[in-house]
Formats: C-alpha cells, structure tokens, sequence
C-alpha cells in the first residue's frame, strides 16, 4: 500500500507518471509504475462511465435513432424492422411535397406548407427576440443598474417568470387571451378591438400573442444577465466620463453596452437557441392553433411524429431541427463567440 | 434553454452590494433617473405581477362572476375552489411525483457529473480532452430530438408511467452542462491539497469523496438547482411517458391535464394553476440569491 502511495506522490498531484521517472529505472520500479498506470486508468473509468453510459444509452443512441427512424416509413406500432426503408423521401415531403408528381401537389398542402409556415413562425421568434427583446431588456437594465430604493425587490420580482414554468405560464396568458376574457374587454374598453377569431386564432396576430407570453416569461432573465454584467464594468469609468461632461447617453454607449457585450452574445446565443425548440409554451397554448397559426418545428415534429403515427416523417423533422441548430450554434460560436474567448484567454 | 450554458467560472462576480438606498450625492442631474428608475421598477412589477394576482384571484371567482366582473373583488370569494383542490388527492399525489423526479434528476445529475468532471479536471490522461468534447457536443442535442426514439427505448425497458423512465433520461440529458461547469471548479483545488492527502495515505477515491466534495459544493449547488428547476418545470417528456393515468403525472402535465378536463370551468382552472405556482415560487424566493448567482455565472463564461 505505502509503496503505491509514495509512488503516486513522486509522480506528482495530477496523476501524470508517464513524464515523471528518469530514463534507466529499475524493473522494480517499472513494475509499480505499470501497477500506477493501471490504478489511474480504472479510477478513471470508475468517475466516468456512469455518466459516460447514461450519456450513450439516453442521449447519443436517440438522437442516432432519430436519424434512422427518419429514413424509414413507420408509424411506430409494427415492428420496427417491418418498417419499409424509404431513402430521404420524409425529407423532400416536408420541403418541398415530395418527388412524385401524382401525389406531390397533395402533400405539399398536407405536409410541406404547414412545415414552413412553423420554420417562418420560428425565425419570426427570432427576429423579434433580437429586434424587440434584446434592445427594451437592454435599455431596461441600463436604467435599473443604480441605486434606488426597493432595488432589490424589484430584481427578485421581475426575474420570477423565468421559474414558472412554461406550462403554467401558457395557462395562466391563454385564460387571460380568451376570446371572452379579460384582455378583450382591456382593449374594447379603450376603444379598440381584439383580433377577429380571438388573439390566438388569429392568422396575423396568433404568432404574435404567442411572442408577447414567450417575453413576459423571458425579458426578466435578460434584463437580470445584462444587470450581472453591468455590475462588472468598473464604477470609475463611468464617472470619469461623466465627470468628463458626458451625458448618460453617452456613458451607456460608449461604455457600459460595448463593456456588456460578452453578456449580451451570450443571451443572443441562448435566445436563438431556445426560439428554435420553442415548444412547451406553444403546445399548452392549443397545440399550436387549430390550423397551426402559430405552430413551431418541434409542434409541428411532435403532432406527426406522435399524435399522428408518422415516426418516420416526425424523425425527419426533428432531424431537420436538429441540423438548423447545429448550424446555428456552430455558426455562431465561430464568428461571434470566438472573439469573446480569445479575448478572455489574453485577460487570464 | 439550461442546456446551451457556457463554460463556468468557478465564482460568479454578481453585485453583492446590498444597500438599496439612494445617494444623490452626485448633484441634481442624478435624482431624475433615480425616479426613472423607480417608475421602470413599478411597471416591470405591475406586468409582473399583475396577470399572475389576476390568476389567483381569479381562482376564488364563481364562473358567472368572472364573465361579468373579471376586474374586481371576488363576489361571493369561492374559497371551495381551492379546497376542493387541496382535499381531493391528486393535487398533491402529482406534486409529490415532481417532488420525487426533481430530487432524483438533481441527485444523479450532480452526483454522476462531479465524478465525471473529476478526472477530467484533474488527471492527465489520453482521450481527456475527447471526453470532454463529447459533453461539450452534448450541449448540442437538445432534448426535442431524441424524444421519438426516447419514448420507445423507455417503453422497451417497461418504465412508461413510472419515474424512473422519466428521471435516468433527464440525468442523461442535464450532464453536459453540469460536467462543463463543474470542471473549471474542480481545477481550482489547490494541488498541495492533494500532494498532503496522499502523504496522509488517503487514496484518490477517498481524496474525491473527503475533499473534493465537500470544496466543490458552490459549483455543486449551482448545476443541482439548474437541475431542479429544469425537471420541475419539464413537459415535453412526461406528456410523452406520463400519459393517461393522472395518478402518475407530474404537475405541469396534471395542469394541463385538469385543464382538458375542465374546460368550462375556468376559475377552477385558475385555482389548479395558481396552485402549482406555489412550490416554484417558494423554492425561488428560498434560493433567490443561488439561482440567479448560478445563472449569471454559468453565463458569463
């Protein structure tokens, strides 16, 4: 035992004895090196292959799967290998109706219109997270980061929606967005009118009662990352440059909002992801809307691939989604996000 | 969203300075945006929480009452609403399913993914940083892919219905966050700690369970609570596995679930829900302070 113990010392805390023992050693000392190196690799495989094994089985095994259900026709109650293998053909009837002209004009209206109907509801999402979102959490934050009395409540107290979870948050917005209820009265009793068929029916404005839920739950989660990072840029420098004779305009400008922006491409990055698996809210909030108003990818994935018996077609979908994140993601850690770690590494 | 954080710094810098208490010590110029910012306080707080006292409130309203007077008192105040709710049994028998499925993904997910982090962290070995990038992939599946195939390995096992097929799935899925965020906290252990535990002849397991545990609780606490909230609040899953028997679900699926089951009745629909507020809103205003540290820090790589 002490022999191992004084060996694991010599070989230094990290566990790193390939580069520790000089070149001539005894065999003795080979021996003990070997029985290191063998000790070190199954504690190794003791910390890691739970979690190693949960992440296969649970995670990389269905995503693989997905990707080959999506080749196949399968309404997932036969037996999978009764399925009949069908190429890409899932995924050209979801972009474009399919390769055979007799059905084609048939599931484009079935399959393929309803898909990008969801694909531009996701990028609307997008657009307006970046176009509304990001600038009212932004000029938000900017005015709440001083002191003022009741600071603290008001941060606890807007930052709340984010733990609610989207499920009761789409309940409690959907009663309130009845047709009959409340919000329609709110409007009529200032002269106006609610949308015709109700604020979710609505073809033009479902999408958008949908974006207003989707910000009363995450505006406040913005606003508390931007005041996290307000909180790191140095007190000095703003009041040098006020001192300066600038204006508080300017201060935010030039300093406060270039000195946040790690913080604020962050929010962007994860903003972007969530819009594009959007679905908790959107599918408690009627599935989307009778004839998809306001459906997403992952709705839409998830009323074929599960509702509907089409696993092949929903697998296709999913991987669609899946692709069009990746992309996303990748995209944008090696354009925008990589200059923030560079950066941070020169800092370190 | 949890499953797209960055990489962590061990502590997260947010503002600790407590003093909400105004200083207009900085000339007149300051005091208008004292009053700015306290009037954005008062509207962020009134949309706040405005729908959600409309949500409970609403809950103590008889149909009729809602229809014809939504915006005030309740007349008569229904308080049988809710205490039919909290009498039957299948209110709290569903929060007592997200009790038991929180707790366990939290458990697994930090327990399995300190041990997994360990090494990483701190052994030099081939493959490491392999490993690593496997999880840091990970952050790229999300969840909404896999759900199809998801549901049919769960049912192969014979865990439809039971927690068990809802808990190891989202473990799975809550690792890569957790082992990135707990690597750069279990690098910071001073290694002289080390070098003294093994002079004491403590081995490296024993290390990891006395020393490196209890040091990287911080670390620990932030990806359980990323954890908690993540299963308390998860859908997308339980409609899948959870389906039919409303003994079996948890409680967001139990809301939706009294939701098609009362469609007419909305207040007790308001009742239900303002209900299943409850538990997250208490564990928020408990772990205020750990939740939003946890997130800011996690995000600001």
């Amino acid at each position: 035992m002490s022999t191992i113990e004084t060996s694991g010392k010599a070989a230094g805390p990290v566990g790193d004895t390939s580069s520790a023992g000089p070149r001539n050693v005894s065999p003795d000392l080979m021996a003990m090196r070997r029985r290191d190196q063998r000790r070190k690799w199954s504690e190794i495989a003791l910390f890691t292959s739970p979690a190693l094994i949960l992440f296969a089985l649970f995670v990389v095994f269905p995503v693989a799967s997905a990707a080959r259900y999506s080749l196949y026709k399968w309404n997932g109650v036969k037996k999978f290998s009764e399925a009949e293998f069908i190429g890409f053909e899932n995924y050209t009837r979801a972009l474009w109706g399919g390769n055979d002209p007799a059905t084609q004009q048939a599931f484009k209206t079935a399959y393929s219109e309803p898909f990008w109907q969801a694909v531009g509801h996701n990028v609307l999402i997008i657009v307006a997270s970046m176009a509304i979102q990001l600038p009212l959490a932004l000029i938000i934050a900017l005015i709440l980061n001083r002191k003022f009395p009741g600071r603290s409540i008001v941060r606890v107290i807007i930052f709340a929606p984010y733990v609610i979870s989207e499920v009761i948050a789409g309940v409690m917005w959907f009663i309130i967005f009845d047709p009959y209820g409340i919000a329609t009265k709110f409007v009529e009793s200032i002269g106006l009118s609610a949308p015709d068929g109700g604020w979710f029916e609505s073809q033009t404005w479902g999408i958008w009662t949908v974006f207003f839920v989707v910000t009363w739950k995450y505006l406040g989660l913005a606003i508390i990352l931007f005041l996290a990072g307000l909180s790191g840029v140095p007190q000095e420098l703003q009041e040098a440059a006020s001192i300066d004779g600038a204006s508080w305009w300017q201060v935010q400008r030039r300093i406060n909002i270039p000195l946040i922006g790690p913080t604020i491409r962050i929010w962007v990055f994860l903003s972007l992801i969530g819009s594009i698996q959007l679905f908790d809210m959107v599918w408690v909030l009627n599935r989307g809307g009778t004839q998809g108003q306001y459906a997403t990818i992952a709705t839409f994935m998830m009323q074929f691939g599960y509702f509907r018996k089409d696993v092949g077609f929903g697998s296709a979908v999913a991987v669609i989604m899946f692709l069009i994140s990746l992309l996303v993601a990748v995209g944008y850690m090696l354009t925008v996000l990589r200059r923030d770690n560079d950066n941070s590494e020169v800092a370190r | 969203m949890t499953a797209t954080l960055n990489q962590a710094p061990p502590v997260s810098p947010t503002d600790e300075s407590p003093a909400p208490v105004a200083s207009p010590r900085r000339g007149g110029g300051m005091n208008s945006s004292v009053i700015l910012a306290i009037l954005v306080g008062l509207i962020g707080i009134a949309l706040t929480l405005g729908p959600v006292l409309y949500l409970i409130v609403g809950g103590f309203r008889t149909q009729g009452n809602l229809t014809s007077n939504p915006t005030g008192l309740p007349d008569p105040w229904m308080w049988q609403n809710y205490a039919d709710i909290l009498k039957e049994g299948i209110f709290w028998r569903q929060l007592f399913n997200s009790l038991v499925v929180a707790l366990g993904t939290t458990i697994g997910v930090v327990l399995f993914g300190t041990m997994a982090a360990y090494p990483l962290a701190r052994y030099r070995f081939k493959g490491r940083e392999v490993i690593y990038l496997v999880f840091v992939t990970g952050l790229m599946f999300p969840l909404t892919v896999a759900v199809l195939p998801l549901y049919f390995i769960i049912k192969n096992l014979g865990l439809t219905g039971s927690l068990w097929g809802l808990i190891i799935p989202q473990i799975a899925f809550a690792l890569p966050v957790t082992v990135i965020i707990m690597r750069p906290f279990l690098r910071a252990i001073p290694n002289e700690l080390e070098e003294a535990a093994s002079v004491d002849g403590v081995t490296r397991v024993g290390f990891f369970w006395r020393v490196v545990l209890p040091l990287a609780r911080p670390g620990m606490i932030t990806v359980g609570v990323l954890a908690f909230i993540g299963s308390w609040n998860a859908y997308l899953l339980p409609l899948l596995l959870l389906t039919g028997d409303a003994e079996s679900m948890t409680l967001p699926l139990g809301v939706t679930q009294f939701q098609g089951e009362h469609a007419s009745a909305t207040t007790l629909i308001m009742a239900y829900t303002s209900l299943s507020m409850v538990p997250a809103l208490v564990f928020f205003l408990l772990l205020e302070r750990r939740i939003v540290d946890g997130l800011t820090g996690a995000v600001k790589g």
